[in-house]
């Protein structure tokens, strides 16, 4: 057997009061996809960090071997050297430069600080036609959608002569159709004999490229073994979790009760050109006790349909009617939304749904502070003891409300959130990608939450970019596609190929 | 008012326990207490003693009330994350209109006061309505307004000073409060003084109790929530110096003519602002908008409106300054104001409130404020050039703003 491209030997890397890394080891052939798979916080992330040198040599225990020497890498500068190169979750491209720019971005194609362009273009087009990007080499970064720019970052790796690609959470927001292109695209880049490292959370897609699995729980190495030998996913699930976890979405008792909202005839335009509609007359009903999802492509307009719902939040020229228990509702700004019986959570939950320097507590008030206030002064001991409450109810890890939002994992900072939409007492919640990038064990919380919430009558709307996830948790299922609903499926008949073949054919 | 802020507590991990790691984790509150008194104390001593005489003390707040006052407005603003570069222009504008008023027209005292801020409201609203409704910079905004006040006082006053005003007038800055206690004479006698204040030494004691008291009360609520982190002798030396001081400003007062008045009218605007930033449903929202305006918005939080209001208010307070800062020149004159958005700016930032919004309190605000008087005025009495003085209170600005952003690295 050859000996391998990268092996890290148990390697071990504290922080103050807090050991991240306890003897791990990682040993990646050459060639291979190797997938790294483990909850939020079980030290995926801070193993890469000590392989790209973010943390430099000498800051942890244990060595790294690459490529036959001894690595010591000081900075990501030198890893880099040497075609170690880490795609990031959230990509670093500078939206007003153009895709040529990025890709040269301090490596540009140079003579004495002069930049050669049309060989910049030339071979620009060369590596886009690599990943299968038709662009022009002159496009701003800005107009092209999440999954391309994911392209754009692997096209910019393959600039430097990448020998090790590592990609954290690839997918993490991308469709379903985008991240399928990016799969096939690790799988050529493999052909080529490009090793890659992908670190995801989507254990379908593991199993679809890697050909070997470890497993890292709590900062130690659970388990490595190779896809072919017949591994499941609920095995992996079981390593990562320490727990076998039989069902994935807990089960809830159907009861659907009166209608509580309907939606008709929706329409919406974009917000910078008022001439370009982008929803085209929805129609939709959600009824007590019942979880819909909406499902769809990234760009089919699902969000967009959600915030112009709620207050109008985006797009103009907005049309249709909302009505609530029957009758007539205004939702035309957030507040009023609000007040007839609305919440919407966001699926960017840093920009738009937290203010991340601030406490639990003052986050979790912020819909309804006059709930916590004698007139207009506040009461900070019920202010307290509310977002208390929920920190109980909802399993919010901390030590205190008092903890900064910023200091929280992902998966209980969606808690915050969704403490905060609980808090304005809505009978209705969308909910948009409320499982995004947070762990296997905080989803299954955050399911049975959601069950708990249609249990108490209350409606929920649930989008999704994971097929499985709305067929696990709704009972009904629109199908969103170029901003008008081509399908609607009840939990019985809906599946992932009656979905995707219905976005297809339209 | 307390200095050390809303506790915050340490991730629970965190091994470090005890003194040092507590006064590292608030060292910007102490920090600028202490760099408050480390300053008054050098100055107190390179000066022979007369930075803290009564009659320096007494000019000291007066030179500094109407920078104080419009800081209240400029933290709101900069917590609401926006900048108000026109607030010197403002300040100008309004004394040049009360002078013309008064001087020229023979208006009322009280109908002049009324305009006054009531024009300098209407000049916030018109700023602030492109800033909240068209989202046009504020930093373009206040550069515009700053340039356009500047002008129309000019206009104003015809390119002369207006003065003088009558006494009554004047009185807004350089008025004291008379003495309505009694016993005021048997205290002179005690301390072997000509005379004293016995109002301005009981106003001082009250507020003395006042920050015992409210630190006290805060103290038990966060015990009661198994949140406080602050040693006991932390907690008795700061409060205990933070009382100690206002006694001995007051006291020192008593001993020449008393509480200016104008003294009472920035202790008033202070508590208020402060109970309405920390202790209202307003204030939060404002904090919340600073924060992350998007996510802000989409609780429900009518954020435009905020913004707008919040320039409303800096320019009622640019107005009120205004008013105070005629008086106490007894003239109105073309230059008033001139470069002051500076020293207020820089006062808030020294205060602690950070650029991106969301952070900052009205009482590092007024701090701020008076270590910057402080400065001034001791190295005015050291007859140090204007130009080094301006050399080191820009430094000290970098210091103090280095020294947040370290600190937020650091922890």
């Amino acid at each position: 057997m050859q000996t391998p491209l990268l092996e890290m030997r148990s390697i071990t890397k504290t922080f103050p009061g807090v050991k991240a890394l306890d003897d791990v080891t990682l040993t990646v052939r050459e060639g291979e996809i190797h997938a790294i798979c483990g909850e939020n916080g079980a030290g995926k992330s801070t193993l890469m960090k000590v392989l790209s040198g973010v943390y430099p040599v000498g800051q942890y225990d244990g060595e790294v071997h690459y490529a036959g020497h001894l690595a010591a890498f000081h900075d990501i500068a030198e890893s880099e050297a040497e075609g170690v190169i880490i795609i990031h979750q959230e990509l670093a491209l500078v939206p007003l430069l153009s895709i040529a720019e990025n890709l040269f971005l301090g490596n540009e194609v140079q003579k004495n600080g002069v930049v050669n362009w049309p060989e910049t273009y030339r071979r620009t087009e060369s590596l886009l036609q690599k990943v299968g990007l038709k662009d022009a080499p002159t496009t701003l970064v800005d107009k092209l959608g999440v999954g391309k720019q994911q392209l754009v970052e692997i096209a910019k790796a393959l600039a430097k002569d990448v020998r090790l690609l590592i990609l954290d959470e690839p997918t993490a927001a991308l469709s379903e159709a985008d991240s399928q292109a990016l799969l096939d695209l690790m799988l050529e880049l493999k052909a080529q004999g490009v090793t890659q490292i992908i670190i995801s959370h989507k254990l379908n897609e593991v199993r679809r490229v890697a050909d070997t699995v470890t497993v890292i729980r709590d900062g130690q190495t659970v388990s490595s073994f190779g896809v072919s030998d017949g591994i499941t996913e609920d095995r992996i699930v079981r390593d990562m979790v320490g727990r076998s976890m039989e069902n994935r979405y807990p089960p809830r008792e159907r009861r659907t009760g009166e209608m509580l909202m309907e939606i008709e005839d929706w329409t919406v335009h974009h917000p910078e050109q008022a001439d370009r509609r982008v929803i085209h007359g929805v129609d939709l009903n959600v009824r007590a006790g019942e979880v819909i999802g909406i499902a769809g492509l990234m760009g089919a307009g699902r969000t967009e349909l959600a915030m112009s719902v709620f207050g109008g939040s985006w797009g103009q020229g907005i049309s249709g009617q909302v009505r609530m228990r029957g009758k007539t509702a205004d939702t035309s700004t957030v507040g009023r939304a609000i007040a007839a019986g609305l919440a919407y959570v966001t699926e960017d939950r840093k920009s738009l749904g937290l203010v991340l320097d601030e406490e639990i507590r003052r986050n979790v008030t912020l819909t309804n502070l006059p709930k916590v206030a004698n007139g207009p002064v506040l009461n900070h001991n019920e202010e307290t003891r509310v977002a208390d409450g929920y920190r109980g109810s909802l399993n919010i890890r901390t030590p205190s409300v008092f903890q900064k939002v910023v200091n929280l994992s992902g998966g209980n900072q969606q808690k915050v959130v969704l403490a905060k939409w609980l808090f304005a007492e809505p009978e209705v919640l969308i909910l948009d990608e409320p499982t995004r990038g947070i762990d296997v064990g905080a989803k299954f919380e955050i399911y049975g939450l959601i069950n708990d919430l249609a249990a108490a009558g209350k409606g929920v709307v649930m989008i999704s970019s994971e097929l499985p996830e709305l067929l696990g948790m709704c009972d009904r299922i629109y199908v969103m596609n170029e901003g008008a609903f081509v399908g609607e499926l009840g939990a019985a008949e809906a599946s992932q190929e009656r979905i995707m073949s219905l976005i297809v054919t339209e | 008012m307390t200095f050390a802020g809303q506790t915050q507590t340490k991730s629970a991990e965190d091994p470090k326990t005890g003194i040092g790691a507590y006064l590292s984790a608030h060292l910007r509150e102490y920090g600028l207490l202490f760099a408050l008194i480390a300053i008054m104390a050098f100055f107190q001593i390179v000066t022979s003693g007369t930075l803290l005489r009564p009659i320096n003390l007494t000019n000291l707040l007066l030179q500094n009330s109407y920078i104080i006052i419009m800081a209240l407005g400029m933290l709101i603003v900069i917590v609401a994350g926006h900048i108000d570069l026109s607030v010197g222009s403002v300040m100008g504008f309004v004394g040049a209109l009360a002078a013309v008023m008064i001087v020229r027209w023979d208006q009322s005292l009280a109908l002049t006061a009324v305009v006054c801020i009531g024009t300098g409201a209407l000049i916030g609203a018109a700023q602030g309505y492109w800033i909240a409704y068209w989202s046009i910079p504020s930093f373009i905004v206040t550069l515009a307004g700053m340039l356009v006040f500047r002008g129309l006082s000019l206009w104003l006053l015809g390119g002369e000073s207006v003065g003088p005003f009558p006494r009554e007038f004047q009185s807004i800055a350089s008025g004291f409060v008379p003495d309505v206690l009694p016993g005021g004479a048997a205290m002179a006698e005690l301390f072997g003084l000509r005379n004293f204040n016995m109002l301005s030494f009981a106003i001082g004691l009250c507020a003395a109790g006042l920050v015992v008291w409210s630190g006290l009360g805060k103290r038990a609520q966060n015990r009661k929530y198994g949140i406080e982190d602050e040693p006991q002798a932390f907690f008795v030396a700061r409060i205990g110096i933070v009382a100690l001081a206002l006694v001995f400003v007051f006291f020192k007062l008593s001993t020449f003519r008393g509480l200016p008045n104008v003294m009472i009218t920035m202790g008033i605007l202070t508590v208020i602002y402060a109970f309405v930033t920390e202790q209202t449903v307003l204030g939060r929202r404002v904090y919340a908008l600073g924060g992350n305006r998007k996510a802000a918005k989409l609780s429900g939080i009518k954020t435009e409106r905020l913004t707008f209001l919040a320039f409303v208010n800096m320019g009622a307070l640019a107005a009120i300054a205004g008013l105070v800062f005629a008086a106490r020149l007894n003239s109105a004159t073309p230059k008033a104001g001139f470069a002051l958005e500076l020293d207020v700016i820089a006062a808030v930032f020294i205060g602690g409130a950070s650029m991106s919004g969301g952070v900052g309190k009205i009482v590092g605000a007024v701090v701020g404020a008076f270590l910057m008087g402080v400065l001034n005025n001791g190295m005015g009495i050291m007859g140090v050039g204007i130009d080094y003085q301006q050399m080191i209170k820009g430094l000290v600005l970098l210091a103090a703003v280095i020294f947040d952003v370290y600190n937020k690295q650091k922890g």
